[in-house]
C-alpha cells in the first residue's frame, strides 16, 4: 500500500505527543511500518507544534511536506490554516474549533483571521469541524481536547473502536482513563 | 518485540544491551532522552553532570576504570566537551566509551547550526550516525565493540529528525556489563608531551586501520540500481532519498562519517554516470570525495542550511511536486512563549521598564527576548551573560555598570556561570548577575540539576546553597527575591544597581509547570472597573488579551500568580 500520511497540529501543551503516541502504537499493531516525528524543546513552550505519523508497508521519510497529508487533525483552528498547504488534493481536515490567540495577536500586532475555515472550503478542502472544548470538558477535562480530537478522526483509519478504547486504556495514566474513554467516546458520536 | 520507539530511546536501549555500565550527561535538545530513558535501568549508574565537560570526563573515568561508558549531548555541548575529546583519542579506552551528540539541522532548540561530524576528522575520532531508530540501536550496541578494538572514543551523531522521530526497533540479545581489569599504565593514560608525542603516530596509524574498515564494513552500505544516478548519502538524507528515488538511483550509505572509505567511493563513482553527495550542513562527505579527485554535484544543488526534506530531493531532480492549497488569510506566527504563571516574567517586566541592558543566557528564560517584553540584549552561549556583563562593563564604564545585568538560569550558572561570577569579583566590576532560580532545569523538560536538591532518579541528592556559593566566589552582596513580588523586585534591581561592589538578585521561584507547585484560583477581569489602559498586556502574559475593549483573562490558561493585579491601578483584576 502506499504510505498514509497524517499530521497532528497545535498550540505547544494541548497534548499532541499522546495523540501520536496512542495512534502511533495501534498502526504498529495493526502490522504498519510506521514512523512518527515530532520536535521537543523550545517550541513547546505555547508555540505551534506539528507530529508527523506516517504508515504504510515500507515508510522512508519521517516527516512531510507540502500537498502530501492525507489528513491534518488540528488541535486549533489558526493552526489547520497555518498547515493547510500541507494537505494533498482530496486531504481532510479534522479541527478542533478553538481559538487560541498567538502572541502577535494578544499584543495587537496581527489579527486572528475570521474565516479560515470557509475559505479551506471554499477551495474544495473537506474540513470536519468540532468544538472539542465543551465535549473535552463534559468530559470531565479542558485537557481531553486531544483525544476528542482523536475520537472524531478515528473514523478515517481503518482501525475499529474497541482497539481505539483499549489502546487508550494502555495509554493513558489508570486514573484519567475512564475519563479519556468518555472524551473519545464524545468525539467519536460527534 | 518490535516496538515504536524515537531515536534516542533506541540509543538507550543499544547502549543498555551493549553492556553499558555508567552514564552522564548534560541535557540538551535534542539528545536529552538518550539520558532520561538510560536512567530508567536500575543495573546502570545514570547522572545528570553539571556540564558536558564534567559529563565526558567521567565517562572517561569509568572506562578507564574498565566499565563501558557513555554520555550524551546536544551539539553544541561538545563544545564543551571538546577538551576532554581531544586527548581521549590520544588516551584511548579500557572499557568501551561513546560519546553521543545530537545536531539540531534547521535549529528547532539551539543557537546555531553546527556541524559536529568536523568535530571527528579535528579530533581523529571514528564517527557513527545512523539513519533511523533501529540504526540507532545497532550502532550503538556495537559501538562498545569499536571502540574497544580500535582502542578510540566513538562518536555517535544524531541529528534531530532521527534522535526525535519514532520508527520501529527490534531490540536484540543483552551484553553483560562486565569490568574489565585496571592496570596502571602511565605511558598510555597520562598525556604528558612525552607521552603524547609517542601516542600521536599510533592515533595516525588507527585512523588509516578505521578506513581500511569503512572500506568493507556494516555501516556503510551500497544499493547498485542504476548506472545512470548514484548518490552518496547519510542519516536522514538517506530516507529522503529513498522516498523520492526509489530504486531508480544507486545509493551509497555512509554510517560511519568518518574516517570516510576512499576506495568504496572510487570505486561507486566509476559505476555512476554522474555522483551526487546529499547531505544536511556541511559538504563534509563532499570535501572527502572531491579531495580524492572525484566529480561530484553536492552544495550548489542541496543547501548548506537547514534541513531536507522529500520536497528537496524532488525539487532538485526535478520530479513534479504535489498540488497543494492554502488559506487567503496571513496567518499570523504562533512563536513560543513565556507560561502564564511563568516566575521569569515579574523580573522581566522590572528589567523592560527600568530599561536595563541585560545580557542574556541559554533556558527557557531566552524568551524574555520576545514581544512585548524585549529584555533581552544577547545571548550566546552557556554562560556567556555573565562573563559578557563584566567586559560590556569594563568597554563601558561606571555608567553601564548602573544600567546592565546578567540573566542566567540555576542550571546554566552551575553549567558555566560560576566562573564567570568568579571573573566578575576578581577581576572587579560591580556587575550585577540575576540568577532565574526556578527550581529546575526547564527548557529541556525539567531535569533536575545540583542546585534542586534530586538527582536524576528523582532521589534525594546534596543540594547547592546558591547564596553560600555565591558569597564563596567572591560576592558579599547576596540577596533573595521572589519574582511574583514586583515592588520587591523592583527594589532590588534597582539597589543592587546603584551598589559600588558586585552583587547576585537570586529572582527564586520554581517553574509553574513542576508538579509540586500549587497553582492559585484563576483571576479575572471586573469589566465596569477595566479603563482599556492596557497596561496588564505589557506583561506579555498568554492568559490576558483584550476582547470586546476590555482585558480579558482565560481562566484554562490563568494559575493565579497575581503579578497582573499588582499592575492594574484601577483594581479591576480580582
Amino acid at each position: 500500500m502506499k504510505t498514509v500520511s497524517v499530521m497532528i497540529v497545535g498550540v505547544g501543551g494541548q497534548g499532541s505527543l499522546l495523540a501520536s503516541k496512542l495512534l502511533g502504537r495501534l498502526l504498529v499493531d495493526e502490522g504498519y511500518d510506521v514512523k512518527v516525528s515530532e520536535v521537543h524543546g523550545m517550541s513547546q513552550r505555547g508555540g505551534s507544534v506539528v507530529t508527523y505519523v506516517r504508515f504504510g508497508d515500507k515508510v522512508y521519510s519521517p516527516i512531510i511536506t507540502d500537498g502530501e497529508a492525507d489528513i491534518i487533525i488540528s488541535f486549533e483552528k489558526l493552526e489547520a490554516g497555518r498547515y493547510a498547504s500541507y494537505l494533498k488534493k482530496g486531504g481532510k481536515i479534522v479541527v478542533n474549533t478553538q481559538e487560541i490567540d498567538p502572541m502577535p495577536v494578544i499584543i495587537g500586532a496581527a489579527e486572528y483571521p475570521e474565516n479560515i475555515l470557509d475559505e479551506l472550503t471554499e477551495k474544495g478542502v473537506s474540513v470536519d469541524a468540532l468544538d472539542a472544548l465543551s465535549l473535552a470538558e463534559q468530559a470531565g477535562s479542558s485537557k481531553a481536547v486531544n483525544i476528542v480530537l482523536m475520537g472524531k478522526a478515528s473514523k478515517y483509519f481503518d482501525i475499529p473502536y474497541e482497539k481505539w478504547i483499549a489502546a487508550i486504556e494502555n495509554t493513558v495514566a489508570p486514573k484519567f482513563v475512564e475519563m479519556n474513554k468518555k472524551a473519545f467516546d464524545l468525539g467519536y458520536r460527534s | 518485540m518490535k516496538k515504536l520507539m524515537i531515536g534516542n530511546q533506541a540509543i538507550a536501549e543499544g547502549l543498555h544491551d551493549g553492556g553499558l555500565g555508567v552514564v552522564s550527561s548534560y541535557p540538551g535538545t535534542p539528545s536529552t532522552e538518550i539520558t532520561e530513558f538510560l536512567s530508567k535501568f536500575y543495573d546502570i549508574h545514570s547522572e545528570w553532570a553539571p556540564n558536558e565537560k564534567v559529563a565526558c570526563e567521567v565517562a572517561f573515568g569509568a572506562s578507564l576504570a574498565g566499565a563501558r561508558a557513555a554520555c550524551a549531548m546536544k551539539h553544541v555541548g561538545l563544545n564543551v566537551a571538546a577538551d576532554p575529546l581531544f586527548t581521549l583519542s590520544y588516551t584511548g579506552v579500557n572499557g568501551g566509551l561513546v560519546i553521543c551528540v545530537a545536531d539540531d539541522p534547521a535549529m528547532h532548540s539551539s543557537q546555531n547550526e553546527q556541524d559536529s561530524r568536523h568535530y571527528a576528522m579535528a579530533s581523529k575520532v571514528p564517527m557513527l550516525e545512523p539513519a533511523d531508530s533501529m540504526e540507532a540501536y545497532a550502532f550503538a550496541k556495537s559501538a562498545f565493540e569499536l571502540s574497544e578494538k580500535y582502542d578510540t572514543p566513538v562518536l555517535l551523531r544524531m541529528c534531530t529528525r532521527i534522535a526525535h522521530s519514532q520508527s520501529i526497533v527490534e531490540t536484540g540479545e543483552k551484553v553483560p556489563a562486565t569490568l574489565k581489569n585496571y592496570e596502571k599504565n602511565p605511558a598510555k593514560y597520562i598525556m604528558t608531551p612525552a607521552n603524547a608525542i609517542k601516542k600521536h603516530p599510533l592515533v595516525e596509524e588507527r585512523t588509516l586501520a578505521l578506513q581500511e574498515l569503512a572500506e568493507n564494513c556494516e555501516y556503510n552500505k551500497v544499493e547498485m540500481n542504476s548506472d545512470e544516478i548514484g548518490i552518496i548519502t547519510s542519516g536522514c538524507s538517506y530516507q529522503y532519498v529513498k522516498e523520492v528515488m526509489g530504486d531508480s538511483a544507486s545509493i551509497l550509505k555512509i554510517g560511519m562519517p568518518y574516517p570516510l572509505p576512499v576506495k568504496l567511493i572510487k570505486e561507486f563513482a566509476s559505476k555512476v554516470k554522474t555522483l551526487y553527495v546529499i547531505e544536511e550542513l556541511d559538504p563534509f562527505i563532499e570535501n572527502h570525495v572531491k579531495a580524492l579527485g572525484v566529480d561530484c554535484i553536492g552544495k550548489e544543488k542541496f543547501s548548506i542550511l537547514g534541513e531536507f526534506s522529500q520536497n528537496t530531493i524532488a525539487k532538485a531532480f526535478g520530479k513534479e511536486l504535489p498540488e497543494s492549497v492554502s488559506a487567503d488569510s496571513v496567518i499570523p506566527n504562533r512563536p513560543p512563549m513565556m507560561c502564564a504563571g511563568c516566575p521569569h516574567r515579574g523580573l522581566y517586566y522590572t528589567l523592560a521598564k527600568n530599561k536595563i541592558t541585560a545580557l542574556g543566557d541559554i533556558g527557557c528564560y531566552t524568551l524574555g527576548a520576545a514581544p512585548p517584553l524585549n529584555a533581552l540584549d544577547s545571548t550566546l552561549c552557556m554562560g556567556a551573560s555573565v562573563s559578557g556583563l563584566h567586559g560590556f562593563n569594563i568597554a563601558r564604564g561606571k555608567d553601564a555598570e548602573k544600567k546592565s545585568v546578567a540573566v542566567i538560569g540555576d542550571s546554566t550558572f552551575m553549567h558555566s556561570g560560576m566562573t564567570g561570577l568568579v571573573n566578575v569579583a576578581y577581576n572587579a566590576t560591580n556587575s550585577t548577575v540575576i540568577i532565574v532560580d526556578n527550581s529546575i532545569t526547564g527548557m529541556t523538560g525539567h531535569q533536575q540539576n545540583p542546585t534542586t536538591g534530586y538527582n536524576i532518579k528523582g532521589d534525594p541528592a546534596a543540594k547547592v546553597d546558591l547564596e553560600a556559593l555565591c558569597k564563596a566566589l567572591g560576592i558579599n552582596r547576596v540577596r533573595v527575591v521572589d519574582p511574583y513580588d514586583l515592588k520587591a523586585c523592583n527594589d532590588a534591581v534597582k539597589e543592587e544597581l546603584a551598589a559600588e561592589e558586585p552583587s547576585v538578585i537570586i529572582s527564586r521561584r520554581p517553574c509553574v509547570l513542576l508538579k509540586s507547585v500549587k497553582h492559585e484560583a484563576p483571576l479575572n477581569v471586573d469589566t465596569d472597573k477595566c479603563k482599556s489602559c492596557k497596561r496588564c498586556m505589557t506583561l506579555g502574559c498568554p492568559a490576558i488579551s483584550m476582547k470586546d475593549g476590555k482585558a480579558k483573562i482565560d481562566t484554562t490558561l490563568c494559575v493565579g500568580c497575581g503579578v497582573c493585579k499588582q499592575l492594574c491601578a484601577f483594581d479591576a483584576i480580582v
